[in-house]
């Protein structure tokens, strides 16, 4: 089972990866690394915390420090990042029809 | 257009909890495991610059009002003080020893003079970090 997660972990991250070598744009990069590389890592890190726990019989509360510590800030990361660009005017890939933000923001600046 | 930066303020005021609670365990972990005065000095400081990065600098200053310059030198001197304070027992300068006492919480643990000298490690490694920081910062 501890095998399984590291292997999951390592799959995502893979994946993850992948997806950022092969999507079009600044954002769906950003969806695919913030959200797989995230899992991946969270589940590398339980299947050390279920190791050193089963195997060695000592419980780390430093490696659920670290679970909770990426799974709260990867998001935000991602969400910094992919705002930033989109304050820079970093366009958005040709085939996507919809953006809310840039409707929103015009808005604000005509009224 | 004004910033809007609930979602980074948020996660901040959460976080910068996290980074302390582990700041201060790294430094007093730092006599047996991994750790010490200087990694734990420097994981506060970043938790402060956190605080910078998601409010003002201004801000962190009201909430802080700590003259860093001052903790430096107090730093120093505590690190000074445990090192000269081995004269006070006939032995030579920066002699440290330990014992185990036993408190009213924690139980049976182990206290060592080096841990005083770590806190002036400490003190000096936050206050030297974030003069840095806050001098570049301040524009002017």
């Amino acid at each position: 089972m501890i095998g399984v997660l590291v292997l999951i972990g390592a799959l995502l991250s893979l994946i993850s990866a992948i997806g950022v070598i092969r999507l079009p744009d600044v954002y769906t990069r950003l969806h695919a690394s913030t959200k797989a590389a995230t899992l991946g890592v969270m589940c590398i890190l339980l299947a050390l915390f279920l190791f050193f726990g089963l195997v060695d019989g000592y419980v780390s509360a430093r490696i659920l420090l670290a679970i909770l510590f990426v799974f709260a800030t990867a998001p935000v990361g991602g969400h910094l990042i992919s705002r930033a660009a989109h304050n820079t005017g970093v366009s958005l890939w040709e085939s996507s029809t919809q953006d809310d933000l840039r409707k929103k923001k015009t808005k604000k600046d005509l009224s | 257009m004004r910033p809007n930066d609930v979602v980074v303020q948020t996660a901040t005021k959460v976080l910068v909890f996290i980074i302390l609670v582990f700041s201060v365990f790294m430094f007093f972990n730092g006599h047996h495991n991994p750790g010490g005065g200087f990694i734990g000095g420097l994981m506060t400081s970043s938790a402060v610059v956190l605080l910078m990065l998601a409010f003002d600098l201004d801000t962190v200053k009201r909430i802080l009002p700590i003259d860093y310059k001052i903790l430096i030198a107090v730093g120093l001197l505590i690190a000074v003080l445990t090192a000269v304070g081995s004269f006070l027992f006939g032995v030579p300068f920066l002699s440290h020893t330990f014992g185990y006492f036993t408190l009213p919480i924690l139980g049976e643990v182990e206290l060592a003079t080096a841990l005083l000298f770590d806190l002036g490690v400490y003190l000096v490694v936050v206050a030297v970090t974030l003069t840095i920081i806050q001098t570049i910062g301040e524009d002017r």
